[in-house]
């Protein structure tokens, strides 16, 4: 079974965002970047798929900038065959919408025709959480989103998700869409045998108009601005004072 | 958009009852126009939460898809019924929840139009709509306006206040879609007992870190200062990490929002992903015992020192 594994190169996740001062964004400009966390995840759970003789080829996509293909170069490094990267304008870069990446990886599903794509649930920069379930609209397919568990069996794959009253458990027919939540697996480290290896892999470049999709945005980013900022209370020096405190400020009767 | 228009809500529900995001998501749908909300689910249960629906103060009229399709809200089988309604509709508006994140974007993908997620904010009226949301894990605030015709939004409960569950008496209507699509099953909800308030709707919660040291230590120091106060536990990733507590507890950007009256931090440095999950809170209360926590720099009060000591003391003078 062939596995499609979509990954976004994005801020690391380690650095604290910065918003310009004209409010037309974060800053990017020389900010460590690295795959989206999520994504290393899929990555690591395709590969595991693998080990365990239930996928025969992974395949990793990237949807963005000349440099996401640093990105699909960790992928491969970390174990994937393959990758195409969808070399978007330098004006748009990694800023293509949820709904114009669903419509890319369609494109790229119908000439792949994968038996799962696994891909992080969530980027960390712009938070949609969106693609895998618009991807599953586009293919008329299953989804297991926020997956902490997957397991293929025949034709069909179930997947644990994390929810908000705990664990759901749900059996989906193949081919299907998975995203990854946190505790589904740890990624491994590429080794630098392996890193040498990725360079020789082959990695396909093609355009948003090699597939016919248009990516012009549907929403307009008026203004990026930092979050209100809390202003730090006061510092007790024992419980007896804290407990005064909170009284004062009534949260506790 | 031409305003005011029609907005459908997708309701969640459970044992017969609203959920409280679902709640709050009809305050947010009220401002964009006439609310009407959308009660699927099995027969029986989601008669009742229809009425239950009805009586929500603010909604216009309730439609009701009674299968046993609907059960466990599978996206594959109730996005097609919520895009077939949006016909006469010019919002769909879902809570922000596990739930609400896994069924609006796969509605929106089918009328083809790009969500607008995690919405905290609604400004302006008609063509000059704006909305805010979060991006960077809440680091930074993108106010938003969509050229779509139809528009479909997620809301966080938390930045819109509950409408009321009583006072309304909605019109309910029956409507049916395409039942079962055939491609998924629910098998079972390893659901999280609890006789506590629920984490993001409680007025106090207290929260836990990684200094907890491990899952017995966390319940002797978390679990008596949470009872005497009747609030609901939380914990920061690092705790859920180590094993101290199950991930449903998370309290962070990539768990649970939540925005309490009183959020009490014990153990908690204060990591960027945990503050995006509280810092809304009312009032910030930190115990910990390194002075230079990030915690203490939006904490409304903080005390230094050991937590072994400090709560159960705490827990005595309540």
């Amino acid at each position: 079974m062939k596995v499609l594994v979509p990954v976004k190169r994005v801020i690391d996740y380690n650095v604290r965002p910065r918003v310009k001062a004209d409010g037309s964004g974060v800053d990017l400009a020389n900010v460590k970047m690295s795959m989206n966390p999520f994504d290393e995840i899929a990555v690591e759970e395709a590969i595991r798929l693998r080990e365990k003789g239930v996928a025969t080829e992974i395949v990793a996509v990237s949807i963005g900038p000349a440099k996401a293909a640093e990105t699909l170069r960790t992928a491969l490094a970390m174990g994937a065959d393959r990758a195409i990267l969808v070399e978007t304008p330098e004006e748009i870069g990694s800023a293509v919408e949820p709904l114009a990446v669903a419509k890319l990886l369609k494109a790229i599903w119908d000439e792949e025709r994968p038996g799962l794509v696994v891909m992080g649930k969530q980027a960390i920069d712009d938070d949609s959480n969106q693609t895998g379930q618009m991807l599953a609209a586009l293919t008329g397919r299953p989804q297991g989103t926020f997956a902490s568990k997957v397991e293929v069996a025949g034709d069909h794959v179930t997947v644990t998700r994390e929810v908000d009253g705990g664990l759901e458990t749900v059996k989906l027919a193949l081919p299907a869409i998975v995203t990854t939540d946190l505790r589904l697996n740890e990624p491994r480290y590429a080794s630098l045998p392996n890193i040498m290896k990725a360079k020789s892999k082959p990695l396909a470049v093609r355009s948003p108009a090699d597939y016919g999709v248009d990516i012009a945005p549907r929403l307009k980013v008026l203004r990026v601005a930092e979050p209100p900022v809390r202003q730090a209370g006061v510092m007790v020096g024992s419980v007896d004072e804290l407990v005064s405190k909170l009284k004062t400020l009534g949260a506790v009767a | 958009m031409t305003a005011p228009g029609n907005v459908l809500v997708w309701a969640e529900h459970e044992g017969g009852a609203i959920k409280d995001p679902t709640l709050a998501a009809v305050t947010a749908a009220a401002k964009l126009g006439a609310v009407h909300v959308l009660v699927a689910g099995e027969p029986g249960e989601a008669q009742a939460a229809a009425a239950a629906a009805a009586k929500i103060a603010g909604v216009d009229k309730v439609l009701l898809a009674a299968d046993a399709a609907y059960a466990h809200a599978l996206p594959e089988n109730v996005a097609p019924l919520a895009a077939r309604l949006m016909a006469g509709y010019d919002a769909f508006v879902a809570a922000a929840t596990t739930t609400g994140k896994n069924v609006a974007p796969r509605v929106a993908a089918l009328l083809d139009v790009m969500q607008l997620s995690e919405v905290i904010g609604i400004e302006g009226e008609g063509s000059d709509r704006r909305f805010l949301r979060p991006i960077y894990a809440g680091n930074a605030i993108a106010t938003v306006e969509s050229s779509d015709a139809t528009l479909v939004l997620t809301v966080r409960g938390t930045a819109f206040g509950k409408a009321a569950a009583e006072g309304g008496s909605a019109a309910i209507e029956e409507v049916s879609g395409p039942g079962d699509a055939g491609l998924s099953s629910f098998v079972s909800l390893d659901a999280s007992k609890s006789e506590r308030p629920e984490l993001t709707s409680a007025a106090i919660v207290v929260s836990g870190g990684r200094a907890l040291k491990d899952a017995a230590t966390f319940e002797q120091v978390i679990v008596p200062l949470a009872d005497k106060l009747g609030a609901a536990i939380g914990a920061s990733r690092a705790a859920v990490d180590a094993g101290y507590i199950s991930n449903d507890y998370q309290v962070g950007q990539t768990g649970k929002i939540v925005a309490p009256d009183l959020y009490i931090a014990i153990g908690i440095s204060g990591a960027i992903q945990h503050l995006a999950g509280m810092k809304d809170a009312k009032v910030i209360v930190a115990i910990n015992k390194d002075p230079d926590a990030p915690i203490f720099q939006i904490a409304d009060v903080g005390l230094v020192g050991d937590l072994f000591a400090l709560v159960p003391e705490l827990t005595g003078k309540l």
